[in-house]
């Protein structure tokens, strides 16, 4: 398979939708996949489910193995693999590779694929060094650092260089804007009431800033904090970091109609 | 709560309750990042921190690797010097052995220096129990002494009392004390330290915990900020040093390497203020010191942590910065943990000491934020060992039925492409019709730990991979 397109020598770029985007807020793809052709890539999406990080974080490894295989095999032939959610990323990255450490015939593919894969803010500064977008948004925005982004794949200056290069926004930074937000995946659910004091204190410092727009990059994330905030009738709007870079905010803020 | 009958099962209920306790909640508050902005300062001010981190992992992998070698090594030093190293397989071998030297001693009143080791062994009551009264030295393990309490933090054990409910405690068991009395911080303090020291002098036993133990040298270190420690060792005639196996360090050079993170990570000192080494009993030669010295050294599971994927965890240094980082431990405190460690450290070492059947809740109580062992350190991969434990319980078939049927059934779902699809456009269709036109969903059947406390968002419509699909695989 050739490594780019075979006429334009544009970079095959496979878009790794997530679970949660493609069933909750489809959005959220279009938009990477216009920053990304904006950027000088031909996107394709292989047909693809769930990466399995709902079962490797269960203790589910066969689970999360059998998942990964599938993954591999789906994203396998492109020259990168992007991912609007850096938990869904820092799973191909940082995990995959240590979940088919012991599998002789899938540990190779599964660090090839780690090798190629980035978050799409990363990816778009790190890796093609854009360091500013055209798009137009007046709002005063928070951006809040999801955990495995920031830790996992140091995502921190990425999304605000580029988000200071949209015109018309004004970016207020919110304390602890390193904190989780009590979200993570299954625990929001199986640990309740420490999840909603955790979202409560988050909320506290988004309404702290002032800012009428809530940004990050990972959607499991916004929803919680959106759910909250409206939940608390705050009039803070959720958004995914790339809508606002890729200027697609016609459609509603999470939550919103 | 004690350490021999540990609440952790009933994790959800505790922090129901610690949730719910005003006083827990306003000494959360306060406690809130003060721990976090000093770390970052003293780590700031501190250009090689990160690189002494590694020398600080390294050195101790390496001791876990020849722990057999170090720890003969140093129970020969103890000995040479004239002390004496008893071994204790469990908890409850070491409260045998220190009541037969209190016993042996004559001890009526036995006075603590801070040690993790004797509240994992569960010495106070223990000790009462046989007619002995411990006394707690350090400032915030004699309020949670006062007031019937385990410490809630390893290094602060009483950061979830506040000042009004010390300040009360203070009236009640203080009461040859002027009542009328004005009390604040300062006082609060000159208080204890007045009425502790009277104490020092009447005790025939000091036990203290180590923060690390010296195979080259034989010493014993702790590391203290009230000179609490240096008292309870050395005012009475006999010194108990308890400590587990694990605090072993190769030389003084790296018990050096040891302490240049250990005060940075957990107060952010560059150094505690009182770091004292000890050598065993008085010499002819000394002046003072205590005529016996007693080292227990406790197992109680951690040999069984090695050479599995538990062992880094041994590498732990006790400095608290995790838990201080922790925003779960920030929500509930430490007693919610339900026995004697806290925090991810907690949540790691409580499955492999008590077992996952009693402590499996810890390492599921957790978001894998990952700030944990981006402070630790000791570099302890933390959300690493709490996935291995949820992983354990899988296998073990603890994880609850629903969320084991859950997860088979998505992972069956997620490994057939076109079921997947049509579930996912008939789960986008269905929720959105149940938002009934609003953006949002106040409650979802079976969905209330989302819905108890915020809005579920509805899906906007459509899959993305079917509207991409149906676009011509291309965006417009």
């Amino acid at each position: 398979m050739p490594a780019s397109d075979a006429f334009s020598g544009a970079p095959r770029v496979a878009l790794l939708v997530t679970c949660l985007v493609d069933m909750m807020r489809p959005s959220v793809a279009f938009a990477a996949a216009k920053l990304l052709e904006n950027a000088g890539c031909a996107v394709e999406v292989p047909e693809q489910t769930c990466c399995g990080q709902p079962n490797y974080n269960s203790g589910d490894r066969a689970g999360a193995q059998a998942l990964a295989r599938q993954m591999i095999s789906a994203m396998e032939g492109y020259d990168n693999v992007v991912v609007p959610s850096g938990s869904c990323a820092a799973t191909v990255i940082k995990d995959y590779p240590q979940i088919l450490a012991d599998d002789p015939e899938w540990a190779g593919r599964a660090r090839a694929l780690a090798d190629r894969t980035h978050e799409i803010v990363s990816f778009l500064t790190d890796v093609l060094g854009i360091e500013a977008v055209e798009a137009r948004f007046p709002a005063r925005a928070t951006y809040h650092d999801s955990c495995s982004g920031l830790r996992s794949l140091g995502i921190k200056d990425q999304p605000r260089r580029l988000l200071a290069s949209v015109e018309g926004l004004e970016l207020a930074e919110m304390a602890d804007a390193e904190v989780c937000c009590g979200f993570g995946g299954m625990f929001c659910v199986k640990y309740p009431d420490i999840s909603n004091k955790m979202v409560g204190n988050k909320t506290g410092n988004i309404d702290g800033t002032g800012a009428d727009l809530l940004l990050a990059g990972d959607l499991g994330c916004l929803m919680n904090m959106g759910g909250k905030l409206s939940r608390e009738g705050r009039l803070v709007k959720a958004r995914h970091v790339v809508e606002v870079l890729a200027g697609d905010t016609a459609t509603p803020a999470i939550g919103e109609t | 709560m004690s350490a021999l009958r540990p609440t952790t099962p009933r994790f959800k209920q505790n922090v129901r309750e610690a949730l719910a306790n005003e006083n827990i909640q306003a000494a959360m508050r306060n406690y809130g990042s003060g721990f976090v902005n000093k770390r970052a300062a003293a780590r700031a001010a501190m250009a090689e921190f990160d690189d002494i981190r590694d020398a600080a992992r390294d050195l101790k992998n390496h001791t876990l690797a020849n722990l057999d070698l170090y720890l003969a090594r140093y129970e020969a030093e103890v000995l040479e010097a004239g002390g004496h190293v008893h071994w204790a397989e469990t908890a409850e071998d070491a409260r045998r052995i220190v009541l037969e030297i209190c016993r042996d001693a004559g001890a009526t009143t036995v006075n603590k220096g801070k040690t993790m080791i004797s509240e994992e062994c569960g010495i106070n009551d223990w000790l009462e129990e046989n007619g002995i009264r411990p006394v707690e030295t350090d400032l915030g393990e004699y309020i949670i002494q006062l007031r019937g309490e385990t410490p809630s933090h390893i290094i602060a054990p009483a950061v979830h009392v506040t000042v009004p409910e010390v300040d009360e405690l203070f009236r009640e068991k203080h009461a040859h004390l002027d009542a009328g009395r004005r009390l604040d911080h300062a006082s609060m303090l000159s208080e204890a330290r007045a009425v502790l020291r009277e104490k020092y002098f009447q005790a025939e036993v000091g036990i203290t915990g180590a923060n690390m133990l010296i195979a080259e040298t034989g010493q014993s270190v702790i590391v203290t900020n009230e000179g609490n420690g240096d008292l309870s060792q050395s005012l009475p005639k006999v010194h108990i040093v308890m400590a587990s196996l694990e605090k072993v360090v190769p030389t003084l050079e790296d018990a050096a390497t040891v302490l240049r993170v250990l005060a940075r990570s957990a107060t952010g000192q560059e150094m505690s203020v009182y770091t004292t080494f000890s050598a065993g009993p008085k010499r002819d030669t000394d002046p003072d010191g205590p005529e016996e010295y007693h080292v227990v050294l406790l197992d109680n599971g951690r040999t069984n942590m090695l050479g599995t994927e538990f062992q880094e965890m041994l590498r732990c240094i006790r400095c608290g910065a995790c838990m201080n980082h922790c925003p779960v431990y920030q929500a509930v405190g430490g007693h919610a943990y339900g026995w004697v460690y806290p925090g991810p450290m907690g949540a790691v070492l409580t499955p492999s000491l008590i077992g996952v059947e009693t402590g499996g809740q810890l390492p599921n109580a957790s978001t894998f934020c990952g700030r944990c062992e981006a402070v630790c350190p000791m570099r302890i991969p933390l959300p690493k060992m709490m996935r291995h434990w949820r992983e354990r319980e899988f296998e073990k078939r603890l994880t609850p039925s629903a969320a084991r049927w859950g997860l088979a059934f998505w992972r069956a779902l997620a490994a057939r492409p076109g079921l997947y699809r049509m579930a996912t456009r008939m789960g986008a269709f269905g929720l959105r019709l149940m938002a009934m036109g609003k953006g949002r969903l106040a409650k979802l059947p079976m969905g209330g730990g989302w819905t108890d406390h915020r809005d579920f968002p509805a899906p906007q419509g459509g899959t993305f991979q079917s509207r991409w699909k149906a676009m011509g695989g291309r965006r417009r």
